[in-house]
């Protein structure tokens, strides 16, 4: 049986499920305070393409959609604790700890998530939230790098993106990031594996539909750090990376290595406008 | 889109496999857990509320939540699943009211039941059809 | 002990006497089931929070029999009623062992 035959099956089966279809029209209304924009004008870049870019909060059913809407439903916020506590630990022969320099999360966090990845000068690389917190802790602290995509990680990312919750997504895309955000862009419409799918079969051209019993959104990443029921954990953009390219029977790249990089600059670009909402709750 | 005879037979083959049957344990299983939480007595299908959702998103978190006024506990079973106990919630003196809610896994498409111990020594049970979804790529 | 269990509990910070309030509770917790295989297919023995109970200066709220069922990082959501200021405490009993406890405090409104 070949794809388009499965393909055909998970149409035919979705259709009584059509009520899930398309994203839905709910206001995401964080702790009965804040109002996040989860739909917005799509960035110019994208303006041939599409013309509203959704959060995949839209995406989800209501009660995926009620554990992000209270940060004491959000199972990822006890994450968040402990990640507080890990930025008041002092570790590694710097005898520092990330509060040594950065003092108080809430303040010199506050907008950081929302510009990633980008430029670091002084490295001459664009970099994403990972790879500035091990480039702290390794040149800094004298510690040792976290696994990018470890508890640890994604724990610190997520204490990080609260910080910056609500604001746009603003991610550059000119000036020295330029050749990358091309790289990655390139990637993004690449057929790749034995299942021949980019990332735009799925998430630009097919938004909506049904995939098997699920519901493709368009892949945005605005809410990562995001904590998906299925593996009950903290995953980040990375990690996020090498399963849909696993699942297009594709070797992946590493998590951390410069072509995800290059991906997720572009992906984050494709929310500019998007409220920061990481760390979100998700299938 | 046009299939050949193989691929038609394919997919009929295809569908009937992904077609989600409900899961069932052994009854007994089930029903000895009742019985020993009623000692075999008789259950109303009043006096107890079960919330659950028709259709879960993702089995492994599936939000459900019980209110039997008056009850001093509840009994939640997931009558699909390898061992059916959820969880019983037992009421004391400060209880402000006798409900409770929690995030439970069900293996599959199944009935997830719950029976309240009333404060008359009487019992109540209700139950809800949860239908578990596949996920999407990959499981 | 499980490595990084940490709870997090809400309870308003104030109350009008014989008010019921709502209590929101998470621990991080594993939750092995028992039912699941390592990679060389011997099963994982389980490993679960199995009992969870709220007091409030020393009287009973909920006591709470947990099995392999309740998801992972286990939530729950419940009422009490605060006759006066005081102390909740809440206490979570490991399969390994471990007690892991956590306690609020609130104030006459």
């Amino acid at each position: 049986m070949n794809y388009k035959a499965l393909t055909a099956i998970a149409v035919a089966l979705s259709l009584p499920l059509s009520a899930y279809a398309d994203a839905d029209d709910d206001t995401l209304v964080l702790n009965e305070e804040e109002t996040l924009v989860t739909k917005t004008a799509a960035p110019a870049h994208l303006s041939d393409v599409m013309d509203e870019v959704m959060s995949g909060w839209h995406f989800r059913s209501d009660e995926t959609q009620a554990l992000q809407m209270d940060d004491f439903e959000n199972p990822a916020m006890v994450f968040v604790d402990k990640a507080f506590d890990a930025w008041e630990t002092v570790e590694g022969t710097e005898e520092k700890s990330c509060a040594s320099c950065h003092d108080d999360v809430e303040e010199s966090m506050a907008g950081v998530r929302a510009v990633y990845p980008k430029w670091n000068e002084q490295a001459g690389e664009v970099r994403t939230l990972a790879m500035q917190v091990n480039d702290c802790r390794e040149n800094q602290m004298g510690a040792k790098p976290w696994k990018y995509t470890g508890g640890d990680m994604t724990a610190m990312e997520a204490l990080i993106s609260v910080q910056s919750r609500g604001m746009p997504v603003n991610v550059a895309i000119d000036g020295p990031v330029q050749s990358m955000w091309e790289q990655g862009k390139e990637m993004y419409y690449a057929r790749t594996g034995q299942l021949e799918l980019s990332c735009a079969n799925c998430h630009e051209d097919s938004y909506g539909l049904m995939i098997r019993a699920d519901h493709l959104s368009q892949g945005q990443i605005n809410g990562f750090p995001t904590y998906r029921l299925k593996n009950a954990k903290l995953n980040n953009v990375h990690a996020r990376f090498k399963g849909c390219v696993r699942d297009t029977r594709a070797e992946t790249y590493k998590p951390g290595s410069s072509d995800f990089v290059a991906l997720e600059l572009y992906v984050a670009s494709r929310g500019n406008g998007l409220a920061v909402e990481g760390p979100s709750v998700r299938n | 889109m046009e299939f050949s005879r193989r691929e038609t037979l394919g997919l009929a083959l295809g569908a009937a496999v992904m077609t989600v049957l409900p899961l069932r344990v052994s009854a007994s299983i089930v029903d000895d857990r009742i019985a020993e939480f009623t000692g075999g007595a008789d259950m109303a299908d009043t006096g107890i509320e079960l919330t659950a959702p028709e259709i879960a998103e993702n089995g492994n978190t599936v939000p459900i939540s019980v209110d039997a006024p008056g009850a001093t506990a509840i009994m939640v079973l997931a009558t699909g699943n390898p061992t059916p106990g959820v969880a019983t919630f037992n009421f004391g003196p400060l209880a402000g009211s006798q409900s409770a809610s929690t995030r439970i896994r069900l293996a599959g498409t199944q009935d997830v039941v719950a029976i309240a111990k009333l404060a008359d020594g009487s019992f109540a049970k209700a139950s809800a059809a949860v239908k578990v979804t596949i996920g999407g790529c990959g499981g | 002990m499980a490595s990084g269990v940490k709870p997090r509990v809400k309870v308003p910070k104030k109350a009008t006497p014989g008010e019921a309030i709502t209590i929101k509770t998470l621990i991080s917790h594993q939750m092995e089931s028992g039912q699941r295989k390592d990679k060389e297919g011997n099963i994982i023995p389980r490993s679960i929070i199995n009992r969870f109970t709220c007091e409030f200066n020393g009287q009973l709220v909920t006591d709470i029999t947990i099995e392999p069922a309740v998801s992972t990082n286990p939530y729950f959501q419940f009422e009490a009623i605060v006759p006066e200021a005081g102390d909740f405490k809440f206490t979570w009993y490991d399969d390994d062992g471990s007690v892991y406890d956590a306690t609020k405090s609130i104030a006459m409104a």
